[in-house]
């Protein structure tokens, strides 16, 4: 099997990265999904050639790989940022003004739901319902849960992550 | 997690044996503190105030006297992180991690009550000191969630020690797959998942179909499958199930496996629940220890063993023939239904799909019977019901409840009527497939049958509640824009039909709509009921319908007198200060994003309607209620 086809960007250590995870499912054709999804947890995203691998490894034509990651919502084909926002945009947090809040970080971060900024600092996403709706409008953000959202508290949070990337950069 | 070696389970005998070992062991008068680690509590928090307990215990010497356990989703997430104190079940709600001290110090030292703690019951000011008395719970009937706030999910023991497995051993060794069938068909339980069709037919239908005939092996293959695809935006209960309690849909699942004769199940969860993935995957393989699931079963000769899958974050994967298509490594489109799952299924073999909650029923009716079962509930629908009632309601949470009981009992006595202070308006169920109800309409008998009359449907059992402020135009808008995005656009009629009555919506929403456009959205209607191939397309335009049935009034007036009488449409509204309200401190000029607010200091402010893009910044942060919508 030719692995040069996977030259991403100097990223070492994906093949072996991409290699555990088809090993972890077997090879298996049936667990496609997994194997993205898992590839997707190591690598942040899925990158062209990791399709273009995957595909040639498990023999599924590439673009059956592409019209799966394409179809499913959690695949991501570019490069998240380090910070990903989610807005919950399910019904409860809709009747509590969930669409001012996401509209508070689109015109903030300048990104439109969907899009990463260009130093891979903040990915924006909705969320069709997180499932905490006590705590609506809710956003996500790396994980952490924050609630009772108002565009005021938005615009604080992101202030805090902006400041806690600042100090990132001064240290680097 | 530290899995110890256990003694596997080989009959009726050692699970009786271990249970009551279990119980033995436990003092019922020790004090426990249990603090619920649901979605809703974690992200108050809870885990901080979990390690504040235990430190505080440690440093008063008392680790090994009080217990702190941490459970699954006891249902009151509005006043989340929530914990109750055993053996007494004082509630204390809203608790920080700086709380932990007194409420030790005080509570469990010195049994007195922590007053600020406590809940209080809006409608008379009491404070309220018993979960049982709170009126949230009082008015449940908690049969599916009766243990979330008791057990830890992580916990075999914990469900075995509270009776679980129990209705595993019974079918086993004392019933046949028959009779599995049998009482399931009688106990007239209908699927959780939407649908609301009989699962004992169904199982029925799996049984009898011949399977393939090709495998050989004189055997037909079968499989059962839990969806745990919650999609429905707005409800949760699934989610908390898998979560709390993981052990009541394993058994449920084994059981059905046993009465159909399948040998391998898979579990499908939704990928945007991580917890329920985690605490379903310690489920597994604290089963398989104790011999419950996998080969020979509590020492029986029936296999069956169960496998993850995680969700793609597609909503039409929650339809049964998208799922599966999904499970395969597919695309998840959905299939014409005119041969069953049941027939051909999974890899085209015999399949029973249900739902967590349908799943979660069935050790239940096995144990107490199925004439008891049929005892709870309508005509029509046994049983209880888990709805998420969320929205603009006071008590915002889980509530299970016998099918039949009233809209008004759940939204008010449980509920706690509408936040705010605000005038209830509508009641939405069943997802982006239900539909609206009104005022009018609070005291239907909450069941299938009668929720599919008034136009709307059970769904799986959200239950969103509006106030004034809803504009139901919008909340039509809001459904077809999400069915837009996850229609798979493999039909016409869904991928065209959904996307043109957005488009007249959004014309209506932006006070370009026209007379004509009500017709034109009532033919749309006809057109996606009609020649959808699966329920997503079917069964969209219900909440335009629905909208159109009980709120008429509502797009007449965007579309006649260009008004938004919720005060929502952006293109119809306008932001203003009122003069007499405002004192000028300044709030509101800081906000806006736009510099549209002027005025000078301690003097009444003015919004510039030119520059104002009506985001509300001003509305969120004004402490003296100046800014309104006209």
């Amino acid at each position: 099997m030719e692995t040069g086809v996977l030259a991403l960007n100097g990223a070492e250590g994906v093949v072996e990265g991409i290699e555990k995870v088809l090993d972890r499912h077997q090879r298996d054709k049936t667990a496609i999904i997994a194997i993205l999804q898992d590839i997707q947890d190591e690598v942040n995203y899925l990158p062209e050639d990791a399709l273009r691998y995957v595909a040639q490894v498990l023999d599924i034509p590439l673009s059956k790989v592409c019209s799966l990651a394409t179809f499913y919502k959690a695949f991501s084909l570019q490069p998240r940022g380090r910070h990903v926002i989610h807005v919950c945009l399910g019904t409860a947090c809709h009747v509590r003004g969930a669409v001012r809040i996401l509209e508070t970080l689109e015109r903030d971060l300048g990104l439109r739901s969907g899009q990463t900024d260009e130093n891979l600092q903040f990915t924006l996403e909705t969320v069709n319902c997180l499932g905490a709706c006590a705590l609506g409008p809710v956003v996500v953000v790396d994980g952490e849960y924050h609630g009772q959202m108002s565009s005021a508290k938005t615009t604080r949070l992101l202030k805090k992550l902006r400041t806690g990337e600042e100090k990132l950069a001064a240290s680097q | 997690m530290l899995m110890e070696r256990v003694q596997r389970i080989h009959g009726p005998a050692d699970l009786k044996r271990l249970q009551e070992a279990l119980v033995q062991g436990r003092d019922p008068n020790k004090p426990c503190i249990t603090v619920c680690a649901g979605t809703g509590c974690l992200a108050h928090g809870c885990q901080h105030l979990v390690s504040a307990f235990r430190e505080e215990l440690t440093s008063h010497g008392l680790a090994a006297q009080v217990d702190v356990r941490t459970t699954g989703c006891h249902g009151f997430c509005e006043r989340g992180p929530v914990v109750v104190i055993h053996p007494q079940g004082i509630f204390y709600e809203r608790m920080q991690s700086q709380d932990a001290a007194e409420v030790v110090e005080r509570t469990v030292i010195n049994h007195e009550i922590v007053e600020r703690l406590l809940y209080t019951n809006p409608a008379t000011g009491e404070k309220i000191v018993y979960e049982r008395d709170v009126p949230f719970y009082k008015n449940q009937t908690r049969l599916i969630l009766a243990h979330n706030g008791l057990i830890d999910p992580t916990s075999i023991e914990d469900y075995i020690a509270v009776g679980g497995y129990s209705a595993l051993l019974k079918t086993l060794y004392t019933m046949q797959p028959e009779e599995v069938l049998e009482a399931v068909k009688r106990s007239g339980l209908r699927g959780r998942g939407g649908g609301g069709f009989p699962t004992g037919r169904k199982w029925e239908s799996c049984r009898q179909a011949p399977g393939d005939p090709s495998a050989g092996s004189g055997q037909a293959i079968r499989y059962v499958i839990c969806n745990a695809d919650e999609g429905d935006p707005g409800a949760y209960m699934d989610r908390s199930v898998m979560e709390g309690n993981p052990h009541s849909v394993l058994e449920g699942m084994i059981i059905g496996a046993f009465a159909l004769d399948s040998h391998e199940g898979y579990i499908y969860v939704r990928h945007e629940y991580p917890l329920a993935v985690e605490n379903t995957g310690i489920a597994i393989e604290r089963a398989r220890a104790y011999g419950l699931l996998g080969e020979n079963i509590a020492g029986t000769d029936f296999s069956f063993d169960v496998r993850i899958t995680r969700g793609g974050g597609a909503f039409v994967c929650g339809e049964s023939s998208a799922l599966m298509r999904s499970l395969e490594g597919d695309v998840g489109e959905p299939h014409p239904k005119y041969v069953h799952a049941t027939e051909k299924g999974l890899w085209d073999r015999p399949t029973v799909l249900n739902n967590v909650e349908t799943w979660a029923n069935v050790p239940l009716i096995i144990n107490r019977g199925w004439e008891w079962y049929t005892g709870i509930g309508t005509e029509g629908s046994k049983g209880s019901k888990i709805f998420s009632l969320v929205g603009r309601v006071n008590n915002t949470g889980l509530v299970e409840v016998p099918m039949g009981i009233t809209l008004r009992k759940v939204i008010y006595d449980i509920g706690g009527g509408i936040s705010g202070g605000k005038k209830f308006k509508a009641v939405q169920t069943g997802g982006p497939s239900g539909g609206c109800l009104p005022e009018g309409l609070l005291d239907l008998r909450v069941d299938f049958d009668e929720l599919t009359k008034v136009g709307s449907m059970m769904g799986s059992g959200g239950m969103i509640v509006m106030d004034e402020t809803t504009c139901m135009v919008d909340v039509a808008r809001y459904f077809l824009n999400f069915l837009r995005e996850e229609s798979c656009g493999k039909c016409v009629p869904c991928r065209e039909g959904i996307e043109r009555s957005l488009e007249i919506l959004n014309r209506i929403c932006s006070g370009e709509g026209t007379p004509e456009d009500i017709s034109l959205l009532e033919e749309l209607a006809d057109l996606l009921q009609g020649f959808s191939l699966c329920a997503l397309g079917q069964t969209a335009p219900n909440p335009v319908l629905s909208t159109l049935r009980y709120f008429r009034d509502e797009y007449e007036a965007h579309i006649l007198d260009k008004k938004c009488p919720a005060g929502v449409c952006r293109a119809l509204i306008e932001y203003y200060i009122d003069p007499q309200a405002c004192p000028g401190c300044g709030a509101c000029v800081r906000a806006c994003p736009q510099g549209a607010i002027s005025g000078e200091k301690k003097q009444p402010h003015t919004i510039n309607v030119e520059l104002c893009i009506k985001c509300g910044a001003c509305r969120d942060v004004c402490r003296f209620g100046a800014v309104f919508v006209r």
